[in-house]
């Protein structure tokens, strides 16, 4: 049956709490999750005070600050810090969002930060996406062509190549899966939202001739039907992207076909 | 501990080619439940306090055993559509799946063909 309840080795308790800086008046408290494989412990939330004084204004700066002035066995990944790169996604707050596009004063209270729901965890808040790749890779995200190649590029009009905006923006940073239940109950089977956005966005390339294959590959009731339109993953997506819409549409193609 | 790599987890046996046909299906009957259930609830709220023979004889009429027909052949397909989604959605066991789908199509058709069997019957004078 599906999880609802956590295993008991994965039962969050009380971890460390960090001293207050010394003479900072302006502190936020930072609840974090934690979680090693080096140990058997179970996970726990430490509790870091930063001095927001002396930190930049994002989630991410505030972590950043963490791991190198208070603790720096925090682990999290990140690169790009300008929401580009998709590797600094995590919960913040309840929400699955970048921690580099997420403001610290956009958050009230204590800024609570646990790693992307439902995934495996590597370490602290590095969850473990191989199956949300490998996933895209089944869905070939790359131009697939029978005509001879042109000399020069493959054409394509103003109307058909602004059929990718808003899909070709998608970063893969996966908050848009892991909000979704239905990935998490399901996610060995059904692609998940920002997995079948990318499809989408391969499926209405006016270039690309494999389209009814692409369908059939996706023609499932896992891989693709297990959508049930929530919308979670409209909220969550950082970029403010529609895959629940990209979604709808592949649905709509797979009507058309037989209609 | 399987070492099979992430790539072949997920194509796994591979697409099933279908489900198409159970989503047109689901939205199909959907929309003719408006209508059909909209009927119903006024053929139920007109018959408040009738006598049975006073049922019997509205349900002797053609037109009105054939709408009850199509909403007992619709809802209950719409029903185990629906059923079906949930059962797919939470039950993970292949055994246990395999039985609760079962159990949803023999429990769907045997409450249309009840619903069936009693319409005609009182349609047709029983």
């Amino acid at each position: 049956m599906v999880e609802l309840a956590l295993p008991k080795n994965s039962q969050v308790g009380e971890g460390k709490i960090w001293p207050k800086p010394e003479g900072a008046s302006n502190t936020r408290e930072f609840k974090v999750y934690r979680w090693s494989p080096d140990d058997d412990a179970n996970p726990q939330v430490d509790t870091y005070s930063v001095d927001l004084d002396d930190c930049g204004p994002m989630v991410l700066d505030a972590l950043i600050k963490i791991k190198n002035e208070i603790d720096p066995t925090l682990t999290f990944r990140r690169s790009c810090r300008e929401g580009i790169c998709g590797s600094c996604a995590m919960n913040i707050d309840g929400t699955n969002t970048l921690a580099c596009t997420r403001g610290i004063d956009e958050v009230d209270g204590d800024v609570r930060i646990y790693p992307l729901p439902h995934m495996p965890v590597v370490k602290d808040l590095v969850p473990d996406l191989s199956q949300f790749y490998a996933q895209h890779r089944s869905i070939e995200p790359w131009l697939k062509t029978e005509t001879p190649e042109p000399r020069t590029e493959w054409k394509q009009s103003h109307q058909d190549r602004e059929k990718l905006d808003g899909l070709y923006e998608c970063i893969l940073c996966a908050c848009c899966s892991t909000s979704c239940p239905s990935y998490w109950w399901n996610g060995d089977r059904y692609l998940g939202p920002a997995i079948l956005l990318q499809a989408y966005r391969w499926l209405i390339d006016s270039r690309d001739e494999a389209t009814g294959e692409r369908l059939d590959n996706l023609e499932d009731p896992f891989r693709l039907y297990r959508c049930h339109t929530i919308m979670n993953c409209s909220k969550a997506c950082p970029k403010s992207l529609n895959p629940a819409k990209a979604i709808a549409e592949i649905k709509k193609m797979m009507v058309e076909r037989r209609v | 501990m399987s070492m099979r790599t992430p790539l072949g987890k997920v194509r796994g046996l591979g697409s099933a080619k279908s489900g198409t046909e159970h989503f047109w299906h689901q939205r199909m009957t959907a929309v003719a439940n408006i209508p059909l259930l909209i009927f119903l609830v006024y053929f139920c709220v007109s018959m408040v306090g009738a006598t049975r023979a006073e049922m019997a004889d509205a349900i002797a009429n053609p037109l009105v055993a054939l709408m009850l027909v199509f909403t007992i052949i619709s809802v209950t397909w719409h029903m185990r559509l629906g059923m079906q989604v949930i059962i797919e959605d939470y039950v993970h066991g292949e055994g246990s799946k395999l039985i609760c789908l079962l159990g949803n199509t023999f429990f769907s058709l045997a409450v249309a063909l009840t619903g069936l069997f009693a319409v005609l019957k009182i349609s047709f004078g029983g």
